[in-house]
C-alpha cells in the first residue's frame, strides 16, 4: 500500500480535486486535444503564446486523478516559461515517470514535477501522466489532430 | 477407431448425466478446478472479478489443450495418417459437442470462428452483402458492444444500408415500443446483444425474435456474455444467427462460433477464400465445400475448438441451473452490499440481469478505482468496456465493472466492498 500512497500523494489529490488553470482560454493562440483511448481521458489544452513565452494556459476535460493532476501541475510549471524551456521540462517529466523504480529522484532538478515519481510503479498509468504533456507539445506545434496515447 | 483418454472423448455431458449430477453446489470444489485462482496478487489472494472480459480456464480445458498438442496435433481433414485422423476426430467431435451445447439441429450449422467478433463480421459480410441494398435498415440497440456496431457500419458504407438504434431506458433496458416503432418494411436484420457486457441486462430476446419474425426479419444474437451464465437453445429461441466466444465461457481465446440456420448458411456466399473451404479449384471454376466448411477457410484453431468443446462439457457437468442459482445469489448479495456505499452508483439496474455490476464512484475516476483495487488483489475492469454509446447514454466517460462467474464467492464480494472503502479512504 506504500506504493499507492506514493502514487496518490496529497498534492496530486489536491490538484485532482481543485485543478489549477481549469478553464478555456478565449481567445487563444494555440490549442490541441488529447485523448487516451484506454480509459477515455479527454483533455483540451489552450495556450496564449506571445514572443516565445507562454503567457497563459488553461485546460478542460475529464480524466482520472493522475491525468487531471498532471495537467494541472503542468500548467503551473509552464506558465510564464519560454518555449525552449518547455521542451526541457517535457524531457524532465518523461524521465521522472519512465525511470526505473529504484533510481533516485533528483528533486532539485524536477521541482514540483517530482510528485509524479510514484507513477513509475504503475506502468499502465504512465500514459495518464504524460497525456497533458504530449498534448502541450502538439498544441505548440499547431498540429490540427487529436493526440492519442495509443 | 482412435483411442483417446477420457477427457477428450468423454460423454459425461449427456442430458441424463447432467440431470443425475444435480447436486448441491460446492463452490470450493469448483474453485479447485481453476488453478489460476489460487495465487496471490500484490501480496493478496486473487479476487478475479473480470469475467466479462475473459473467464479463467478449468483443468479439463487446460489438459485438453495440453493433450492435443502433446499427442494428436496434425492438420485436419484429408489426412490419411493416424494423427490427422485423430485431430480431425477431435475437431469435429468438438463441433458436435458445441451443437449439443446450444441444441442446434445439425453440426452443419456450427461454424468455428476466431470469436464473437469474427462471427458477427462473417454474418455481416456474407449475409449482409448478399441481401442488403441501399435504403435497407439494420436494427441494433443502444447497448451493443462495438463488435455488434462496427461490422454493420462497414456494411452500411458498402451497401448504402442504414443502421437504426433501439433506445434504452435509464435502467439499461431496451424500450420495447421503441424497437417496435423502428421495425419497418425496410428492416432487413435485427442484431441484438443477448446479455449486455457493460450493464448486465438480459434482453427479452424471445419477444424480440417473435416480433421480428412476424415481419419475416431475421435476428442475430450476440451471445458472448450469455453462454457463461445461462443455457442457450437456439431451436427454442428460433434465432437465425447466434454468435459467441470460447474464452468467455471458460474455453481458450481465439475460438468462437457462429451458429446460423442451415438454409441461411447454404444461401450465403463464403466469407473468406482459401484451403478447406473448397471442393475443387481450377483457374476457371472453384466449387465450394459443404457446410460448415464453406465458412472455415484455412487451417482452423484446432486445439481451440477442442478446448471449447471441453469447456462446454465442463459447464454442462456443473449445470446451468446450478450456475444461475449461484450467480443470482452472488449478484443479489453484491448489489445489496454495493448499494450501501454512499458515493457509489450502480449503472445498469435492469430487472433481469446477469452477474455484471458496473458502477461509478462520486468524484473518483474508474481508472483510479481499478488501480487501488488491483493493489489489494482485486481484478475489475475499468473503462468504456467497448460500449462507448452506453457510456454516452449515461453521461459518463467510464465505469468500474465487477463481473462474476461460477467460481466467485461471497468472500470475493466482501473483498470488493472493503476494497472500495479503501479507494474512498485514499481519496478522502
Amino acid at each position: 500500500m506504500d506504493e499507492l500512497r506514493e502514487l496518490y500523494q496529497q498534492i496530486i489529490l489536491d490538484h485532482n480535486k481543485n485543478p489549477k488553470n481549469f478553464k478555456k482560454l478565449e481567445p487563444h493562440t494555440h490549442t490541441a486535444e488529447g485523448y487516451n483511448p484506454l480509459c477515455g481521458d479527454r483533455l483540451n489544452l489552450y495556450l496564449n503564446v506571445h514572443e516565445g513565452v507562454i503567457e497563459d494556459v488553461g485546460f478542460e476535460g475529464s480524466g482520472c486523478a493522475i491525468s487531471k493532476a498532471s495537467a494541472s501541475v503542468m500548467t503551473t510549471a509552464v506558465k510564464g516559461k519560454k518555449l525552449n524551456e518547455v521542451q526541457a521540462l517535457f524531457d524532465i517529466f518523461q524521465k521522472v515517470v519512465k525511470s526505473d523504480r529504484g533510481e533516485p529522484v533528483d528533486v532539485d532538478a524536477l521541482g514540483k514535477l517530482a510528485v509524479f515519481a510514484g507513477v513509475r510503479d504503475f506502468p499502465v498509468r504512465i500514459k495518464c501522466a504524460t497525456l497533458a504533456w504530449h498534448t502541450l507539445i502538439a498544441a505548440l506545434k499547431n498540429r490540427d489532430e487529436v493526440v492519442s496515447t495509443e | 477407431m482412435i483411442m483417446r483418454p477420457d477427457f477428450i472423448n468423454s460423454d459425461t455431458a449427456t442430458d441424463e448425466v447432467v440431470a443425475k449430477r444435480a447436486q448441491p453446489f460446492d463452490v470450493e470444489k469448483i474453485r479447485g478446478d481453476f488453478p489460476i485462482l489460487h495465487q496471490k496478487v500484490h501480496g493478496h489472494p486473487l479476487a478475479y472479478l473480470d469475467n466479462a472480459a475473459t473467464s479463467q480456464k478449468p483443468r479439463p480445458v487446460i489438459e485438453a489443450l495440453n493433450y492435443y498438442y502433446r499427442s494428436i496435433n496434425a492438420n485436419i481433414h484429408r489426412g490419411v495418417h493416424y494423427l490427422s485422423e485423430a485431430a480431425t476426430d477431435a475437431y469435429e467431435g468438438a463441433r458436435e459437442t458445441v451443437r449439443g451445447f446450444i441444441n442446434a439441429r445439425s453440426s452443419r450449422e456450427i461454424v468455428f470462428t476466431r470469436g464473437t467478433t469474427e462471427a458477427i463480421n462473417l454474418a455481416a459480410f456474407a449475409y449482409g452483402r448478399k441481401y442488403l441494398r441501399e435504403g435497407d435498415e439494420i436494427l441494433i440497440s443502444h447497448m451493443e458492444h462495438h463488435s455488434n456496431i462496427v461490422p454493420w457500419q462497414l456494411l452500411c458504407e458498402q451497401t448504402g444500408a442504414r443502421l437504426r438504434v433501439i433506445p434504452i431506458n435509464d435502467q439499461g433496458e431496451i424500450i420495447f415500443e421503441g424497437f417496435e416503432r423502428l421495425l419497418t418494411d425496410r428492416t432487413r436484420l435485427v442484431s441484438i446483444v443477448h446479455v449486455s457486457n457493460s450493464l448486465g441486462t438480459i434482453n427479452p430476446v424471445e419477444e424480440i425474435i417473435r416480433t421480428a419474425h412476424a415481419r419475416n426479419i431475421p435476428v442475430l444474437l450476440d451471445g458472448a456474455q450469455a453462454v457463461p451464465h445461462k443455457g442457450v437453445d437456439v431451436q427454442a429461441l428460433d434465432c437465425d444467427f447466434y454468435a459467441f466466444s470460447g474464452h468467455k465461457m471458460f474455453g481458450p481465446t481465439g475460438i468462437g462460433v457462429l451458429y446460423a440456420k442451415e438454409a441461411l448458411l447454404e444461401a450465403m456466399p463464403p466469407y473468406q477464400g482459401g484451403g478447406d473451404m473448397i471442393k475443387s479449384v481450377s483457374f476457371e471454376k472453384t466449387t465450394f465445400n459443404d457446410l460448415p466448411h464453406k465458412f472455415e477457410a484455412g487451417t482452423p484453431h484446432i486445439a481451440g475448438a477442442v478446448g471449447l468443446g471441453k469447456a462446454a462439457e465442463y459447464i454442462q457437468s456443473v449445470g446451468y441451473d446450478t450456475i444461475e442459482a449461484h450467480e443470482h445469489a452472488l449478484l443479489q448479495y453484491a448489489t445489496d452490499a454495493l448499494s450501501e456505499i454512499k458515493p457509489l452508483r450502480i449503472v445498469g439496474t435492469a430487472e433481469k440481469k446477469a452477474a455484471v455490476i458496473s458502477f461509478v464512484l462520486e468524484n473518483i475516476h474508474p481508472h483510479d478505482v481499478g488501480t487501488i483495487l488491483d493493489r489489494q488483489g482485486i481484478a475489475v475492469r475499468t473503462g468504456h468496456h467497448c460500449t462507448q454509446p452506453v457510456m454516452a447514454r449515461f453521461g459518463i466517460p467510464a465505469t468500474s465493472r465487477a463481473s462474476l462467474a461460477l467460481y466467485n464467492t461471497m468472500a470475493d464480494i466482501d473483498r470488493l466492498v472493503a476494497g472500495i472503502h479503501q479507494v474512498i479512504k485514499v481519496f478522502s
